[in-house]
């Protein structure tokens, strides 16, 4: 959809065992300036298969002479974060689409709330950036497991000071999501970012509290999962696809010279919404209402099942 | 292509407004039909033909100094048509930051930027400003940056918020609407606002291009044409001034109707404000009276089917009722189809 901008890498840090940060510079010019909780797609031709992982621009915001992301090592990698870790080295030129955010801080907040699970402290490092910046109310709570995905603790430690709170899970510390929304002020916006686990935690809990939605802001980790290899038919022009167990719709879609708009190939911002005419669906996104999933699916996580013979109207 | 400026015309009095043949051949004529309905005709802004007015992101004209000129009229008797809530002072940066950086990039005759860190200098040498000031700091400047910026660049600019997945317009200066107030419309969420819209909402036109606006990306700007009429060639017809122009619609006569009234097209530009996550709307405003416009006939000819076959509902709404036959009437001259039956 949109012109990618060419990045240099111009520097490769291994933070932790699971987690490596990247550092980009423009090849021509500047880079697109951002705002916090922003994220920029990696394209990764030369992938085993083509893909485009979304990942959070973790840098000051003020400051784009740079773009850095951070990536851990997935434990059933698709292939992108295998083919960072592994083929990615320093001075090599990669894609990246413009940034696009889906995860902004709310500007009406009175005191921001955020919570982060192992990686999904990435959004919060340009979050805290920014709202120091503005001078803003906020604390950030951290949970990791010390020496794997804690990448950014000592970092924040210097910066944030008593705003950070820590939860090492290996010193059995927990984060009681419950008391510490109970104890927030009225006016404060909660942002979490982390393991589905925790995002439904602390939502199931801001709901029972009687938090407005409005109110609750979450961020995945907005990636295709794989599934059962099926078979994709283009009605205009009858072509079947192969969609293989690793591969999403979308980039199988994409393989073929279909190309479809997407923005977080995460099932969250709908852009890549497809109407189908036949066929069964395994829907994972959150966007489209059950009523919307009988006539649409999101092609960047959703699938056919297996066997069903999936008739996309394309 | 250079801009050569025109000295300075009026939008009210004595309406000395005109546009010159390059002007009428650049005009943004709205129609790629014979009729017209509502729909969701917006498209990524990609740059076309030099010396369109789609060739820059801030189009530039001969009118700059005139609507200049009448912005500053306008806010001397109402300096509220600028209004920069307290939580969109980011996006108002945002907004002088891209603005500068486009005219000085686009028109280096008429700008120029030097930016050292945070120190900046600003250079104008349409209107003969120059200002050094510090990024960020607002007391550095000689009033808000919104309004400091947008009294130097022709059309109208709303600024939206984004937050509960729809768009509020928490910032503006607003000093040619077609018919609607920054006043009004002040902390209003993009649904509130189009709400008198006819028709629209029930073609879903509005819920298609708000999901559409709240996934543009930074540097992938989109952008539309939107038209009406105006009677006489006044940029402000804003609610606020009803008074002064609302009885003008009844003074048109098939003697002067060539003359007095004017297609207004806007040509709607939305960026994503990159530091705030914002939304910049920006509306440029283009006036041509008929006469102008029917120096070109293929043009004068599908004005008169548009007008003519209009809805009811969307001529009201646009304002046109009490003058719209007369105006059919005129345009009917230039309709071979009209003319022969």
């Amino acid at each position: 959809m949109s012109a990618a901008i060419a990045v240099r890498v111009a520097r490769i840090r291994q933070l932790t065992p699971l987690v490596r940060e990247f550092t980009f510079e423009p090849v021509h010019g500047r880079l697109p300036g951002f705002s916090p909780g922003s994220h920029v797609l990696v394209h990764m031709p030369d992938a085993r298969r083509p893909l485009k992982n979304a990942y959070s621009l973790l840098g000051d915001p003020a400051d784009c002479r740079q773009y850095r992301i951070a990536v851990r090592l997935a434990e059933r990698s698709r292939g992108g974060s295998r083919y960072l870790h592994e083929k990615v080295a320093e001075g090599d030129e990669l894609q990246l689409s413009p940034p696009a955010n889906l995860f902004a801080p709310s500007k009406l907040a009175r005191h921001h709330l955020l919570i982060a699970g192992g990686i999904g402290i990435t959004p919060f490092m340009a979050y805290s950036a920014d709202l120091q910046a503005q001078g803003a109310s906020f604390e950030l709570h951290y949970a990791f497991r010390a020496g794997l995905t804690d990448a950014y603790r000592d970092e924040l430690r210097g910066q944030l000071g008593e705003r950070l709170h820590g939860y090492d899970a290996t010193q059995r510390q927990r984060l009681d999501v419950a008391a510490l929304l109970r104890a927030q002020p009225l006016g404060t916006h909660v942002y979490v970012c982390g393991p589905q686990r925790l995002l439904d935690e602390v939502r199931e809990q801001a709901a029972a509290l009687g938090w407005p939605q409005s109110r609750v802001h979450w961020e995945a980790f907005a990636t295709a999962e794989p599934g059962e290899p099926f078979v994709a038919t283009l009605q205009r022009s009858g072509r079947q696809l192969q969609v293989s167990a690793e591969a999403s719709l979308l980039e199988t879609l994409e393989a073929h010279g279909v190309e479809v708009p997407s923005l977080c190939r995460g099932g969250v911002c709908g852009l890549c919404a497809t109407p189908y005419v036949a066929g069964e669906v395994v829907h994972r996104d959150h966007f489209l209402s059950a009523s919307e999933q009988a006539t649409r699916l999101m092609p960047c996580v959703s699938r056919g099942r297996c066997g069903s013979a999936l008739t996309l109207d394309l | 292509m250079p801009v050569t400026l025109k000295p300075v015309e009026t939008y009210r009095d004595d309406f000395t407004f005109r546009n010159s043949p390059e002007a009428i051949a650049r005009f943004p004529f709205p129609f790629p039909e014979d009729s017209y309905m509502y729909s969701v005709n917006i498209e990524p802004a990609t740059p076309r033909e030099p010396g369109s007015v789609f060739e820059h992101w801030f189009d530039i004209d001969e009118h700059y100094r005139s609507e200049m000129a009448e912005r500053a009229r306008v806010l001397e008797r109402d300096p509220d048509r600028c209004l920069v809530m307290p939580h969109m002072q980011q996006a108002a940066w945002d907004t002088l930051e891209m603005l500068m950086t486009h005219l000085a990039a686009d028109y280096p005759q008429w700008f120029e930027l030097e930016r050292d860190g945070n120190h900046w200098t600003w250079s104008n040498h349409a209107l003969d400003l120059r200002q050094s000031f510090v990024f960020g700091d607002p007391d550095t400047l000689p009033c808000e940056p919104l309004e400091y910026i947008t009294r130097q660049v022709q059309g109208d600019f709303a600024l939206l918020d984004q937050r509960d997945g729809n768009l509020w317009m928490d910032a503006g200066m607003v000093t040619c609407p077609a018919d609607w107030s920054i006043k009004f419309d002040a902390g209003m969420n993009f649904t509130q606002w189009h709400s008198p819209v006819p028709m629209a909402h029930q073609l879903g036109v509005f819920e298609r291009a708000l999901k559409y606006l709240l996934n543009i990306q930074v540097d992938h700007p989109v952008r539309r044409l939107n038209w009406t009429m105006t009677v006489n060639p006044r940029l402000d017809t804003s609610s606020e001034t009803f008074h002064e122009w609302g009885a003008e619609r009844a003074q048109v006569t098939a003697e002067n109707v060539a003359r007095m009234v004017h297609l207004r097209v806007e040509l709607q530009f939305m960026p994503r404000l990159p530091r705030s996550n914002a939304l910049l709307f920006g509306i440029r405003t283009y006036l041509i009276s008929l006469e102008e416009l029917a120096s070109n006939p293929a043009w004068a000819c599908r004005l008169h089917r548009v007008l003519r076959d209009l809805p009811e509902a969307i001529a009201d709404y646009k304002g046109l009722t009490l003058y719209r036959q007369t105006v059919v009437d005129w345009l009917r001259q230039f309709d071979p189809q009209a003319c022969a039956a």
